[in-house]
């Protein structure tokens, strides 16, 4: 014994000074080695190469038209102006309506909201019923789901226009949040399935003896255990939802029509002058719910993906 | 059934699709009884437990918890609490809120929850722990608050699953003792199902050692240590584990031959031996001890091979014609390596075990 603790320095037999003397920090480094000068190289030029356009696209939405029309697309505005991004909001024209983008993001959100919410609560239900309350036929039940993912949208579209007329929600809001709640449903039940799966069963079991229900172990035990992979599946739901122009086109009409569609038909329309600072304005101001949400919740978004894929 | 049987099994059986975990399985408890279900892994004993608790739907037969069939019963309507492996406290919940769970869920008057609870934190002694969350535990005060949550639902059966196989050797050794204090105390039925033959032999009033399915013996540990019923249960109790030597039963059932080796089976504990071709004596490392002077008939010679001191003990295998035994003597009296020695034979304390049915004669 007395050969083996000698071994070991003073300050970790003691324990109580073990912590803060001895080596600690990470390896040292040169920064300027050749491997470095390498790496930071390849990562700086793959960054210009990828927020290139869109320091083209703020640069452009910045400038008046006669700016532009010089030529020049990487230069900074001489004269910022922030009148394309108003008239983009609220004063270009679609078809007959002249009130911007505003109606769109607005329209966008109505369809937004009800479909984020019904379906992932939908979805989540699925998934702790498929694990924990395993019933006959439960199996073949999540095939079909599954299976439901890999059918192509575009045969669906005509049957549901029909579908939707019978119900009498064709052309309507409703009607888009159904198509989407419907749609978002087999990938959502997959990804909380997966999830509640890699929550012991044990805890299940003790709540079930505990005398606790189907809702009540759902939302006391399983839903304040599911926040990473309620994160993924709401921003999941929300780029994909806001970022939809088939549904919205082909389900709405013109007064309804989302976001995207709205700016599909400012940046496409063909009469009058091209004002590339108004399109290029649009075009962010579409992109900025994504952006934010990946921006605010991207750490819980990488958390909630690998918690998923390890255990599930 | 009697009025002092606690819970009572008739015929169960579960079937996993073409598999049968359980088969046709009958067990009675009785008050207060201390009942520990023991086997390898994927012997049912945990099934058995599951549909106790009624987590698991028996595919047939009964389940009696205290006089009412309680077959089809939601498990919170059992009266029963639930011990499990993993602790499976609810990580988001205090202490506080992990033992009031069931209670607040039985809708239970606020003033009855906190007594209670209060009661169980003191018997466990985890009152300084009750404002802190499952994370912030060490394992054992885990298992504790696991045992508590069963302890205020006040019921008159406790299930164990397992409940100490997480923990490291000492805490284990710790928390059984204090299983055991409880149970003393409380008076409860209760069932625990282990793979830890030294748990089943110190906490177990009574233990069924489980097989395939099937109970091959439910007895008081002594006995099931003493009188194994068959080759399986002979072979899985006891540490070192049991010699068995393979061998003949001549002269009407009064001597053991093995590879020309004989033994005077005179005193042997059992039934009629009778002449057999192919028998197994079974005999427990400390139910031999090494002598220097031979007794033909309660001796036999051996030669010794290598010894495993553990402590107070060695563990002393030997050669002995084709067989190996194992001998456990005190490590004082440890033999030479090599030495020819004789090993004397406790015939009384031995089993005969017939080859072809591995049952104990």
């Amino acid at each position: 014994m007395a050969d083996i603790t000698s071994q070991i320095p003073a300050s970790a037999r003691t324990g109580a000074t073990a912590i803060g003397s001895g080596p600690r920090g990470p390896k040292p480094r040169r920064r300027l080695s050749p491997g470095n000068i390498m790496l930071y190289g390849t990562l700086f030029v793959v960054s210009v190469y990828y927020l290139l356009p869109l320091w083209v696209m703020v640069m452009t939405s910045l400038k008046g038209m006669p700016e532009i029309r010089m030529g020049n697309i990487f230069a900074p505005p001489v004269e910022v102006t922030f009148q394309p991004w108003v008239k983009a909001w609220s004063e270009a024209c679609t078809g007959l309506n002249c009130d911007g983008l505003s109606r769109g993001f607005w329209n966008s959100v109505k369809i937004l909201i009800p479909s984020v919410f019904f379906s992932i609560i939908i979805a989540s239900i699925n998934g702790y019923a498929l694990v924990n309350w395993r019933f006959k036929g439960s199996d073949v039940f999540f095939t079909i789901l599954i299976f439901g993912s890999f059918i192509p949208y575009q045969i669906m579209l005509y049957p549901i226009v029909i579908l939707l007329r019978e119900m009498g929600i064709y052309g309507t809001l409703w009607g888009l949040v159904l198509v989407h709640t419907i749609f978002g449903m087999p990938i959502l039940t997959l990804l909380f399935r997966n999830y509640f799966s890699s929550l012991p069963e044990e805890l299940f079991k003790a709540a079930r003896v505990d005398g606790a229900g189907f809702w009540g172990i759902y939302f006391r035990i399983m839903l304040p255990m599911s926040l990473p992979i309620f994160v993924v599946a709401i921003i999941l739901q929300v780029t994909g939802i806001w970022n939809d122009f088939l549904f919205g086109v082909v389900y709405t009409k013109p007064e309804l029509y989302p976001m995207t569609v709205q700016l599909n038909n400012i940046v496409n329309s063909v009469q009058g002058v091209k004002e590339y600072n108004v399109n290029m304005a649009a075009t962010l101001l579409t992109g900025l719910v994504p952006l934010i949400v990946y921006f605010a919740s991207g750490k819980l978004f990488v958390r909630g993906i690998a918690a998923g894929a390890v255990k599930g | 059934m009697t009025a002092a049987t606690s819970i009572s099994v008739r015929d169960l059986t579960l079937n996993f699709g073409a598999v049968s975990v359980l088969k046709t399985l009958n067990l009675d408890v009785a008050e207060g009884e201390f009942i520990v279900l023991l086997g390898p892994s994927g012997c049912g004993k945990s099934t058995l437990l599951n549909c106790l608790a009624g987590l698991l739907d028996p595919s047939d037969g009964q389940i009696w918890i205290k006089g009412q069939n309680v077959t089809w019963a939601e498990p919170s309507e059992r009266g029963i609490g639930m011990v499990f492996q993993s602790y499976a406290l609810y990580p988001q919940m205090t202490v506080r809120g992990n033992l009031s769970f069931g209670l607040k869920n039985a809708k239970m008057p606020q003033p009855e929850i906190e007594k209670r609870v209060a009661r169980a934190a003191e018997i466990l002694q985890i009152g300084p722990l009750l404002d802190r969350k499952p994370a912030a535990l060490s394992g054992g005060q885990r298992q504790r608050v696991a045992i508590g949550r069963a302890l205020v639902r006040d019921v008159d059966v406790f299930l164990f699953d397992e409940p100490l196989s997480n923990l490291d050797a000492k805490l284990r050794s710790e928390l059984r003792v204090e299983i055991k204090r409880l149970h003393s105390r409380l008076k409860n039925t209760m069932v625990y199902v282990t793979h830890d033959q030294i748990e089943a032999l110190t906490l177990a009033d009574r233990i069924a050692v489980m097989r395939g399915g099937i109970i091959q013996q439910l007895a008081a540990p002594q006995e099931i240590y003493n009188r194994p019923t068959n080759l399986f249960v002979a072979g899985f109790i006891g540490s070192p584990s049991m010699n068995f030597l393979n061998g003949a039963t001549v002269d009407g059932g009064r001597a053991f031959d093995f590879g020309g080796l004989r033994v005077d089976l005179s005193g042997y504990d059992g039934g009629a031996v009778g002449a057999r071709e192919k028998a197994i004596l079974g005999l427990r490392p400390e139910h031999l001890t090494i002598t220097d002077t031979a007794e033909p008939g309660r001796t036999i010679p051996a030669i010794v091979e290598i010894d495993e001191p553990m402590g107070a003990d060695s563990l002393v295998w030997l050669k002995s014609g084709d067989a190996t035994i194992s001998v456990r003597v005190p490590v004082e009296r440890r033999p030479v390596h090599g030495a020819p020695v004789h090993l004397r034979v406790d015939i009384p304390k031995a089993s005969i075990f017939d080859a072809r049915t591995e049952q104990r004669i």
